[in-house]
């Protein structure tokens, strides 16, 4: 990987420690917390954030995943259908409070794409959310409750997360983009 | 990803929902055709992003609200020239799950009736706004013609005696469901009956031998007649394949039934003798299931003649699968609506 290094496995260990615990901490507990990952990276990110509050409040907090694909935005414009990866939840969702966990909060699209999709499952209490690494350039009113580490960056860059889970090992890297740079990348 | 019934912590049964764990990280093939005429032309990996997108439409059908906005906005014409009830319903329910805008064309009520010829009536449609057609027609090959002058995508709902692809891969979709292991390679499937006219039997041969089953055809002999010249051709090409008209040795320790239907106007071509015979000699009945393997799947494609290819206690019985055909036909029609989407946008040829 040719970018620079923005985060260590042992800041995302950290950092995933410390999301538990504000989550908790602002739900006062853990009654009806239900954590939902969006697919791909999220998903590993909320489970690992489910652990840490198990071993903290040993409590087990349910984990979903949830795929977007179909409420993007962009569906009418890019040359090529997403590859589906699966939505599933544990529970039903009325009445919860949800957090969606995320690696990357960019443009808020897809979080814009994420609450469409969870109203179409149920009436949570409250939607709330997490994400590893906030780098900026909002395109929508949409903020994250709870950041892993804010990152300044540049449009024309790339937040890169990789996670042991799926990519083999933890870390997040930023590298310019070589070319044409404008669209999010497909997650 | 396979569909299954898991339990969760409560230990309720959550139906249906695809195991996002287990997702392979296998970087998807790329969905390159822009018209579904026929299974010919689709890979293994290709058949295996259909499975899977098709595991991600079970899962939405699943759902309190079963429908998704992915396809908003896009306009689908079902013009079926032959009567039809599940394929056009089946097209028409997953159209509007994507929530795509729905226009169908029975030709019977249509222009097609004052002497509109097929090239006109696909031109007509584009006009009006159609970006994918779904079409039957009792011409084989006519999805062909349509393909060519048609700027959008064309899905086949069934051509003449050539191809019926949702209902193979729908097919496919529901052996590697419900067969234990998920896997059809090495699988004994039975494809019983009239053969000769059947898109189905034709459009499943590829599917089934591309996925590794130990094919069958069985049938009277002038109903199975050319496809031994097929099963010698398919064998030089890897796609082997057997014919018989003993449905002993075709039913002996098979591990999915598929009977299909005798059309009665067969009788008057002086095919068959009579319906009664058919019954007696190759309809699937009870006694006749017991030769092949303990749960093996009885499956259909509709609509049944029953008491004729298939006994009514067969069709209704506990290794029927008939039904879940026709729920995975809805789920396999997303995945296809859902993935040619994808593929003409920004290319008016």
């Amino acid at each position: 990987m040719s970018g620079r290094q923005i985060m260590t496995a042992d800041e995302i260990r950290r950092a995933t420690i410390r999301l538990s615990h504000e989550i908790v901490e602002k739900q006062a507990g853990t009654d009806g917390l239900l954590l939902i990952g969006i697919q791909r990276r999220g998903v590993p990110l909320a489970r690992r954030i489910a652990a840490a509050i198990e071993e903290n409040e040993g409590v087990e907090v349910p984990v979903g995943a949830l795929d977007i694909t179909f409420y993007r935005d962009d569906l009418s414009m890019v040359a090529q259908q997403p590859v589906v990866k699966g939505t599933s939840l544990p529970t039903g969702i009325d009445g919860r409070t949800i957090v969606l966990v995320d690696d990357v909060l960019y443009t808020g699209r897809t979080i814009r794409a994420a609450m469409d999709a969870l109203v179409d499952f149920g009436r949570p209490q409250a939607i709330r959310l997490a994400v590893l690494v906030d780098r900026g350039h909002r395109e929508l009113p949409i903020r994250a409750d709870h950041v892993g580490k804010n990152v300044p960056t540049s449009r024309e860059e790339l937040v890169r997360v990789h996670l042991e889970e799926i990519d083999g090992d933890d870390g997040v890297e930023i590298e310019r983009l070589a070319v044409e740079p404008a669209a999010e990348p497909v997650r | 990803m396979s569909v299954s019934i898991e339990s969760d912590a409560e230990g309720a049964a959550v139906v249906g929902v695809p195991s996002v764990d287990v997702a392979p990280e296998t970087q998807a093939v790329a969905w390159r055709h822009r018209h579904l005429l026929d299974v010919d032309g689709l890979s293994t990996a290709e058949l295996d992003l259909v499975m899977r997108t098709t595991d991600a439409m079970r899962e939405v059908l699943a759902r309190p609200i079963a429908k998704v906005p992915a396809l908003r906005g896009r306009q689908v014409t079902i013009l079926f020239y032959e009567a039809s009830t599940r394929t056009r319903v089946s097209f028409e329910v997953a159209a509007k799950n994507l929530s795509a805008d729905v226009v169908n064309i029975a030709a019977a009520s249509s222009s097609v009736a004052k002497g509109e010829s097929l090239v006109d009536t696909v031109r007509t449609v584009e006009a009006l706004g159609a970006q994918m057609l779904v079409m039957r027609h009792g011409v084989s090959g006519a999805p062909y013609l349509a393909a060519e002058v048609f700027g959008g995508s064309v899905l086949n709902g069934g051509d003449g005696w050539h191809a019926h692809p949702t209902q193979a891969l729908l097919d496919l979709y529901t052996m590697r469901e419900r067969l234990p292991g998920g896997s059809l390679a090495g699988r004994k499937v039975v494809i019983l009956g009239d053969l000769l006219h059947s898109r189905v039997a034709r459009s499943n041969i590829w599917t089934l031998t591309a996925a590794g089953a130990d094919l069958w055809l069985c049938g009277p002999a002038t109903l199975v007649r050319g496809f031994e010249a097929w099963a010698g051709r398919g064998a030089a090409a890897g796609r082997r394949f057997h014919v018989t008209t003993s449905v002993d040795e075709a039913l002996r320790d098979a591990d999915v039934v598929m009977a299909l239907r005798i059309q009665r106007e067969r009788m008057a071509a002086g095919l068959l003798p009579s319906l009664r015979e058919y019954a007696a000699r190759y309809g699937l009945t009870r006694e006749r299931l017991a030769l092949a393997r303990p749960g093996a799947l009885v499956m259909h494609p509709g609509p049944m003649n029953e008491g004729v290819e298939i006994a009514a206690d067969v069709a209704a019985g506990a290794q029927s699968v008939i039904t879940d055909q026709v729920t995975n036909g809805v789920a396999v029609r997303m995945a296809l609506l859902y993935l040619l989407a994808g593929t003409h946008r920004g290319d008016p040829g």
